[in-house]
């Protein structure tokens, strides 16, 4: 069986140079001072709306608190112990509209405490100083493999250690931390500090097994055999197609495999490109068109089919997005991807309407742009067809069902969570999701003993 | 446009603001830049022997992200010579004879006290003020706050200086003390024109939590040092106004402690003050302060319909009563403006702890809550740390009786 058990660092694995290097963090790190007067606005609030609406109910006036009294070790300890991926959520969560969202502070007109900022101040401050919060906890004898190093499976594995049960983590890619190291934005988060934060995580006790795909390199009855428990953490898969004609010419990329080279890799080169089509409505979508134009592609356009309104992608982003200068067609598609060469030179479209929620071409409305770069980001394949041969695991739309209280599946063996149950939602679901299924499969392994 | 200037017992002054004894008045350069800014006055740096200060003399209190809301200092009195004080002493007056220049002086014998009285007024001082205030190192060599502290001594002393004083003199009281009466009585009785108070109040303002010393720590040692600044402001309020309610009191007041804006020195007045003095406020922003001081009182007056400070000097007085003499029968209770309310549940959260636990969250699952106006006994507790201005609001409420004092309450109940 290959697979490497890396307790050393997964950053040597990131080329350098590479493309995220080029961006600039839209929310700098504090320094003490900046930290600790953002603190002192943070009115302590009693039973704090900010608290309820972050998922993983970081106790967050308590956290601020000790910030500002100087005890950063404390407030590190204080978000870890709630959420273990921390330092990601500060970085990338959609604050907005969780726990900033939430802050009273709002209501009086005045602006939310920076709560993810101030999270990241923390627990950037304790790992730069290498501290370590937990530790295994004494050992059951009990052996749980969890599918994916995504959010999910991390914040599940670093659970179940810490209560003591021994923990594999297979993960398929060769650098773990599903998409949370290969596909959020870089100027939220660098691939690097991503990683870091795992390395915190393998330290607890975690061992992640990179390069090992499981129903190929391992077979899920094997996994079976070897463990008590599975827990399911395998996420979305390739980047969907669309379906059009020129989808294979060269300078046509999926948003989450091109994300992930730019984060990666030094492959792409972005003097190359001038005028970029980013195809979707979602965050993703807006996430590759802002990446292109932080790179300085001088055009990039994103197509919807529906309307500005209609955007899965949130408001806010949707709003920066639209003060960069990047463009927007809505109620538009593609037909195809014109190509010269073998290399994308255009693109086909055709105006859309909408009657009773159907949407119909306007015939007639055909026409085309010239491009050279084109980004698909129109939803992710789903890959639970995997474990269709689990009896009882009953899959739906290619989403794992499970019980919402305790996350396990229809097959007693088997616990899902993140984005494979979800169909994709944010790090801080899945990392409280997959924290929700450790406590009920200790739980059951418990009761087994 | 109200008359802003003053008249303390002969010392004219074009507005009540004047730069406390302090690190602002060492030198002519400062109190000449401090006048061309709009200062009424200035009280020089205390003259006496010069001594040897310690490097590192002032610790902060911050507070919440504000700095220095209490200034702490261990600087004796001046380092200058007599020569170099007196001299400069003498250009200021000369090229500000509309300022109020006062100089503050501290000595043990009555010999160097005769001495200095006849060469601060041959300088051109237009008052004297008796340093009997210093909490720190003076008091160690027999001057300063133990003069004060002991109504005996300040009065043999300020006789002194009242002998051989051709100007106003005015004493300036130490808060170190349990009863501020006891030392502006003898003030009063030795026949001062003036008291000032206050001077600083004996603290320790921080331990360094890894050398173990206090702060500001001079090569690993600290010493009690006297606090100032905003913080002190509601000590020094209270001690104004103690003397001037006391039955017979007449001396005039120089306020100080904690003044930062107009409206600081609006309080002073209020209580009794004639002028107003400033020392850690210019010591944080500069002398610049004092444009929006002037703008603010004279604003504030024309408001009021007041034109002159004389006409409001003292007006809250008569209102601040002791204990004794309030008004059993008056209610209040606290009301929340829904509309206000930015569901912070900090009200809930101090009313249960530290209230009669009667504001209450809703069942319907609103955060707004509500107050159980049969329980609230109108303490004030939560409007206090309600973040929002006139969100909670303390409602009155007529009970229909008349004022009822305890004095009065307690005959009725025998
Ligand atoms: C472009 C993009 C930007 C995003 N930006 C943000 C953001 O800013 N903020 C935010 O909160 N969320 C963001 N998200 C969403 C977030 O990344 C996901 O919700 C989250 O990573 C889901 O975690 P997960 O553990 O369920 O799955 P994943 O992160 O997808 O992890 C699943 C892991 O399982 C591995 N795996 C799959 N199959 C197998 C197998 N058979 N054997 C072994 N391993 C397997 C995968 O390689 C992967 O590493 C973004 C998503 C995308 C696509
Ligand atoms: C650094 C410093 C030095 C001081 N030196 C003297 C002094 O020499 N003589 C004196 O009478 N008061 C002195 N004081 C006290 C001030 O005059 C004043 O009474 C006190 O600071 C309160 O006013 P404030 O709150 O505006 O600062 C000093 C205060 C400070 C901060
Ligand atoms: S984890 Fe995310 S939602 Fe929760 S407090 Fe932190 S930044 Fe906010
Ligand atoms: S809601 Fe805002 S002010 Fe209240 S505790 Fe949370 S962060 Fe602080
Ligand atoms: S303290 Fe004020 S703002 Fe906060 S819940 Fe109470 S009434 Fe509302």
């Amino acid at each position: 069986m290959k697979g490497k058990s890396a307790a050393v660092s997964f950053i040597d694995q990131l080329e350098c140079p590479r493309t995220e290097l080029l961006f600039q963090e839209s929310k700098p790190l504090y320094n003490e001072d900046q930290a600790v007067s953002e603190a002192s606005r943070c009115l302590f609030c009693y039973d704090a709306p900010c608290m309820q609406a972050c998922p993983t109910h970081i106790n967050v006036p308590l956290f601020i608190r000790q910030i500002m009294t100087k005890n950063v070790k404390g407030s590190a300890k204080t978000i870890l112990s709630s959420n273990i991926m921390g330092l990601s959520c500060a970085h990338i969560c959609p604050v907005e509209v969780l726990c900033e969202g939430a802050c009273v502070m709002n209501h009086e007109g005045k602006e939310a405490i920076h709560i993810g900022r101030l999270q990241r101040y923390s627990v950037q401050w304790a790992y730069d100083k290498q501290m370590q919060f937990f530790t295994k906890g004494k050992s059951t004898g009990k052996k749980v493999a969890v599918i994916g190093s995504g959010p999910a499976g991390l914040s599940c594995a670093a659970e179940l250690v810490q209560l003591g049960h021994d923990v594999v983590v297979y993960e398929s890619r060769e650098i773990p931390g599903g998409l949370d190291s290969a596909a959020v934005a870089p100027y939220k988060l660098f691939s690097e500090d991503a990683l870091k934060e795992i390395s915190f995580i393998q330290k607890i006790g975690v061992e992640i097994k990179t390069g090992v795909s499981i129903g190929k390199d391992l077979s899920i009855s094997e996994l079976e055999q070897k463990h008590d428990l599975i827990f399911i953490g395998i996420g979305l898969g390739r980047d969907s197609d669309l379906g059009i004609p020129g989808e294979d010419l060269s300078g046509c990329a999926g948003a989450v495999e091109w994300i992930e080279t730019i984060k990666r890799t030094n492959a792409f080169d972005p003097g190359t490109v001038r005028n970029a089509v980013v195809i979707g409505g979602g965050n993703t979508a807006l996430d590759a068109a802002r990446e292109l134009k932080k790179l300085m592609v001088p055009k990039v356009t994103l197509i919807y089919r529906r309307t500005e309104s209609e955007m899965s992608g949130y408001k806010h982003e949707k709003d920066r997005a639209a003060q960069e200068g990047i463009e927007f067609l809505f109620q538009t598609i593609p037909l195809e991807i014109l190509g010269h060469n073998g290399k994308v030179d255009g693109m086909k479209l055709v105006k859309i309407k909408s009657e009773n929620g159907k949407l119909t071409p306007v015939s007639g409305s055909e026409f085309s742009v010239s491009c050279d770069f084109v980004v698909k980001a129109a939803g992710q394949e789903k890959l639970s067809e995997l474990f269709s041969e689990v009896k009882n695991l009953t899959v739906k739309n290619g989403l794992i069902q499970v019980n919402p209280e305790t996350l396990q599946t229809g097959s007693p063996k088997y616990f899902a969570a993140g984005d494979c149950v979800s169909g994709g939602e944010e790090v801080v679901y899945a990392v409280a999701d997959g924290k929700k299924a450790a406590k009920a499969m200790h739980e059951l392994l418990m009761k087994e003993k | 446009m109200a008359d802003i200037s003053i008249n303390f017992a002969g010392i004219k002054s074009p507005n009540p603001f004047w730069l406390a004894s302090g690190p602002l008045t060492n030198t002519a350069y400062q109190v000449m830049e401090a006048f061309d800014l709009g200062w009424g006055g200035a009280v020089w740096k205390t003259v006496g022997i010069p001594i040897v200060n310690v490097y590192s003399r002032y610790g902060g209190l911050n507070y919440h992200g504000s700095r220095l809301v209490g200034l702490n200092n261990n600087e004796l009195i001046t380092d200058r010579s007599f020569e170099e004080n007196y001299k400069e002493i003498y250009q200021v007056k000369k090229k500000y004879p509309k300022n109020a220049l006062l100089v503050s002086l501290m000595f043990e014998t009555k010999q160097e006290w005769k001495e200095h009285v006849k060469r601060a007024i041959d300088s051109g001082a237009d008052g004297l003020e008796l340093n009997f205030g210093c909490p720190h190192g003076m008091c160690e060599r027999g001057m300063g706050s133990v003069v004060g502290q002991e109504p005996k001594v300040l009065k043999e002393v300020t006789g002194w200086v009242m002998e051989y004083s051709t100007v106003p003199v005015l004493v300036k009281l130490t808060p170190n003390i349990s009863d501020i009466r006891d030392p502006g009585k003898a003030a009063q009785e030795v026949g001062a024109h003036g008291v000032s108070l206050i001077n600083t109040i004996k603290s320790i303002m921080e331990i360094d939590l890894d050398t173990f010393s206090p702060v500001p720590s001079v090569d690993g040692k600290g010493t009690n040092g006297g606090y100032c600044g905003p913080a002190v402001k509601p000590i020094a309020l209270h001690m104004v106004g103690s003397l001037s309610r006391m039955p017979g009191w007449k001396t005039l007041i120089s306020g100080i402690g904690g003044v930062q804006t107009w409206r600081d020195a609006v309080e002073f007045i209020l209580l009794g003050a004639t002028s107003v003095q400033v020392c850690t406020a210019a010591m944080h922003y500069g002398f610049r302060i004092v444009e929006e001081l002037n703008q603010g009182l004279s604003d504030y007056m024309d408001q009021k319909g007041f034109k002159s400070i004389e006409e409001f000097r003292g007006k809250a007085v008569k209102n601040f009563v002791e204990w004794g003499n309030l008004n059993l029968n008056y209610r209040v209770k606290a009301e929340i403006n829904p509309k206000k309310c930015i569901e912070c549940q900090l009200c809930v959260a101090a009313c249960d702890a530290g209230g009669h636990q009667c504001i209450h969250t809703q069942e319907n699952g609103s955060r707004v809550p509500y107050v159980d106006q049969e329980a609230c006994i109108g303490c004030n507790l939560c409007s206090l740390v309600c973040p929002v201005e006139e969100c909670i609001t303390m409602k009155e409420i007529d009970l229909g009786k008349p004022y009822l004092t305890w004095k009065e309450y307690q005959k009725t109940a025998v």
